[in-house]
């Protein structure tokens, strides 16, 4: 018996070292997993990387089958999404893990972005893995924008009226570059198949090929961790970071049980709350696109409405464009505005603590007045917040310089 | 620690200072969609009273039986009418043209109402229509197309108005309550649990897989738990020798 077993342990070896002659295999999995060292003190906030992985899965998976059974008409799309919905054997169930995933994935990368931020994720030497990863935000909103579009429902119409409209600000070609964009005098079956064109082909390609650069510039340099210290300035004998420990298993199992507490929240509201009170699904997007008909209130998805909030903040159609796409623009130059000695928050002292504190505040609160009706107070508080969204960046170099920072540890602490 | 409860809790209470947006004013209607009894009442009310004119296109006759405990015989002697077949969708068979000459407007499918306008919302209209020197109005939707269908059920209410002025000086009529002029051929209490099953029914077939999709999730998280628990332990074990 146990020559048998040997016998085929052999072979396998056999088989593995032919391939491994020809590709990569073993030695992709020791550089990027077994031998791969990421430091041990990783804490709540480093769940959300992992995450990221797993939402993008399952929207690529979901939405090839949702693609099997929608039709990409004016006419059908629709009905084609309550066919999915009652006909197909768990359609529904695909359809709520796809509605419900796409605004997970913005739950979780903000999360991710918002760790970056706490612990200096973005300085040198991982520059790069953090402008990757603004731009992935960026094809991740126009992922979702034009996902919205495709059921057809009243809010998917009048949703994209609104932000293909805000290309006519530009100036001179404003208004060739709208009609560019819908393919039509207005929304219509054109502008419907060229956005699932992008939606299901472009995009995800352009998404998955990002993701791929930012994981390869992340191992590159390795992780950074909540001391913001680098573990690879301490090595043991062998040549290993003391800190650091393999990622697999470490960090496969640790992300594992990170994976079964997300999916029981995802699961929660898959099965419970798939509309979650109108704001992953809305309440007259189940009604279908009407060109006639304008809703009473036209609001973006939760996701974009921080930035729809600064667009309606400003008073001229034209800057309020440029504000709002200022705002993603500017992330672009984080990993050079922060000039502390320290990378982590942990070490920087009280005025950059109350400057984030304040950041999420803004963030948060601007998604919420994004909803209400714009009365003169809200639009206050708007232009209030959005002043401030923007001067936390611009005031950054400064207060990162002056401030009084906090020595860093020589070794991670738990 | 103690310093991030404090920020946290600052920051909740600058979140959440100032409460945007508004509540309604629509009545509760106490549906429940897992009571099949009251889903199949409605669903009967729906057929002999609203499915002449409003359509549930994405219904189809044969998913009643399977999902609210009737057999197909059931359901072609109860709730079908004419030549139509187990398999079809629970469409009207008034003419679109016809019916926007009658009604200004063809009447709306239904199939989503539940979820476009809410369970809540279909009660409240269904209770508020009364009648004016003019004709039917409603407080929920005010000028509607639809007559009161249900009127000799419901009987007739009328209108009881009270003025008000405003910041400018103007004054404004508005209906602050309405009271049964004549009763119908049922009682208050009666007729609202009739709205509540017909609502029920609505919330249904706004989503039928609503059913199947609560009861499974109860044991998709059970086994979610679970998994979740291996894996603590499995991480806890792995982790005995990083935490030395």
């Amino acid at each position: 018996m146990s020559r048998f077993v040997s016998g085929i342990r052999k072979n396998a070896q056999a088989v593995g070292d032919w391939v491994d002659a020809r590709l990569p295999v073993s030695k992709t999995w020791r550089e990027h997993l077994s031998e791969y060292y990421a430091p041990k003190n990783f804490n709540f906030w480093y769940f959300f990387g992992s995450l990221a992985i797993l939402v993008l899965v399952n929207q690529l998976l979901t939405g090839i089958w949702l693609t099997m059974f929608y039709t990409p008409n004016a006419e059908m799309a629709f009905s084609s999404v309550e066919f999915i919905m009652r006909d197909v054997e768990w359609g529904w169930l695909i359809r709520y893990m796809h509605s419900t995933g796409a605004s997970f994935f913005f739950i979780v990368v903000y999360l991710h972005m918002f760790r970056a931020l706490l612990y200096g994720s973005y300085r040198k030497p991982r520059e790069l893995i953090w402008v990757l990863g603004v731009f992935i935000l960026l094809v991740l909103m126009a992922e979702a924008f034009m996902g919205y579009v495709l059921p057809w429902g009243q809010m998917s119409y009048w949703g994209a009226q609104v932000i293909i409209s805000l290309f006519g600000a530009v100036p001179f070609v404003g208004d060739v570059l709208v009609e560019w964009i819908r393919g039509d005098y207005m929304i219509a079956n054109a502008t419907l198949n060229r956005f699932f064109a992008l939606h299901v082909v472009a995009l995800p390609i352009a998404l998955l090929g990002l993701v791929v650069l930012h994981i390869v510039a992340l191992h590159e340099v390795g992780s950074n961790n909540p001391d913001g210290i680098e573990i690879k300035d301490k090595l043991d004998a062998k040549g290993r970071p003391l800190d650091g420990i393999p990622f697999h298993p470490y960090y496969t199992v640790k992300d594992l049980f990170g994976v079964g507490f997300f999916l029981m929240i995802f699961a929660f509201i898959i099965f419970f709350a798939p509309e979650f009170g109108g704001f992953f699904l809305e309440a007259d997007n189940f009604v279908p696109a009407d060109p006639l008909v304008t809703p009473e209130h036209i609001v973006p998805v939760w996701y974009f409405t921080p930035f729809y909030a600064m667009l309606r903040a400003v008073p001229d159609k034209f800057f309020g464009v440029v504000t709002m796409g200022a705002a993603i623009f500017v992330l672009f130059f984080l990993p050079w505005l922060d000039r502390s000695p320290v990378k982590s928050l942990r070490y920087k002292g009280w005025p950059s603590k109350i400057m984030l504190a304040l950041f999420v505040v803004a963030f948060v609160r601007l998604g919420m007045l994004a909803l209400g009706d714009g009365t003169p107070i809200q639009t206050f508080e708007s232009r209030v917040w959005t002043v401030y969204y923007f001067g936390f960046f611009l005031v950054m170099p400064f207060v990162t310089r002056l401030e009084k920072t906090k020595p860093e540890p020589e070794r991670v602490t738990s | 620690m103690k310093k991030f409860a404090v920020i946290f809790t600052a920051a909740v209470w600058l979140v959440s200072g100032a409460a945007v947006g508004d509540a309604g004013q629509l009545d509760s209607a106490g549906a429940n969609v897992f009571d099949t009894a009251s889903v199949q009442r409605g669903a009967s009310y729906y057929v002999n009273y609203c499915l002449g004119c409003h359509s549930l296109q994405y219904m189809r006759y044969k998913r009643l039986s399977e999902d609210l405990d009737l057999t197909e015989e059931q359901v072609e002697s109860l709730l079908m009418w004419g030549d139509q077949e187990i398999a079809d969708a629970m469409t009207s068979n008034m003419d679109a043209d016809e019916s926007e000459e009658w009604f200004g407007i063809t009447p709306p499918d239904l199939s989503l109402t539940a979820r476009s306008r809410g369970v809540n919302w279909i009660y409240t209209y269904l209770r508020s229509f009364y009648l004016t020197d003019e004709g039917w109005n409603n407080t929920v939707l005010e000028n509607a197309s639809m007559p009161h269908v249900l009127w000799e059920l419901q009987g007739t209410q009328r209108a009881i108005t009270d003025s008000w002025t405003d910041e400018e000086g103007a004054e404004h009529v508005r209906v602050a309550d309405l009271e049964l002029d004549e009763p119908g051929l049922m009682e208050p209490v009666e007729y609202d649990s009739m709205v509540r099953d017909l609502a029920a029914f609505m919330h249904y077939a706004s989503e039928p897989s609503i059913l199947k999709r609560k009861s499974l999730g109860i044991w998709v998280l059970l086994v979610l738990a679970v998994f979740t628990f291996l894996s603590w332990l499995l991480y806890k074990d792995y982790w005995q020798d990083v935490k030395q």
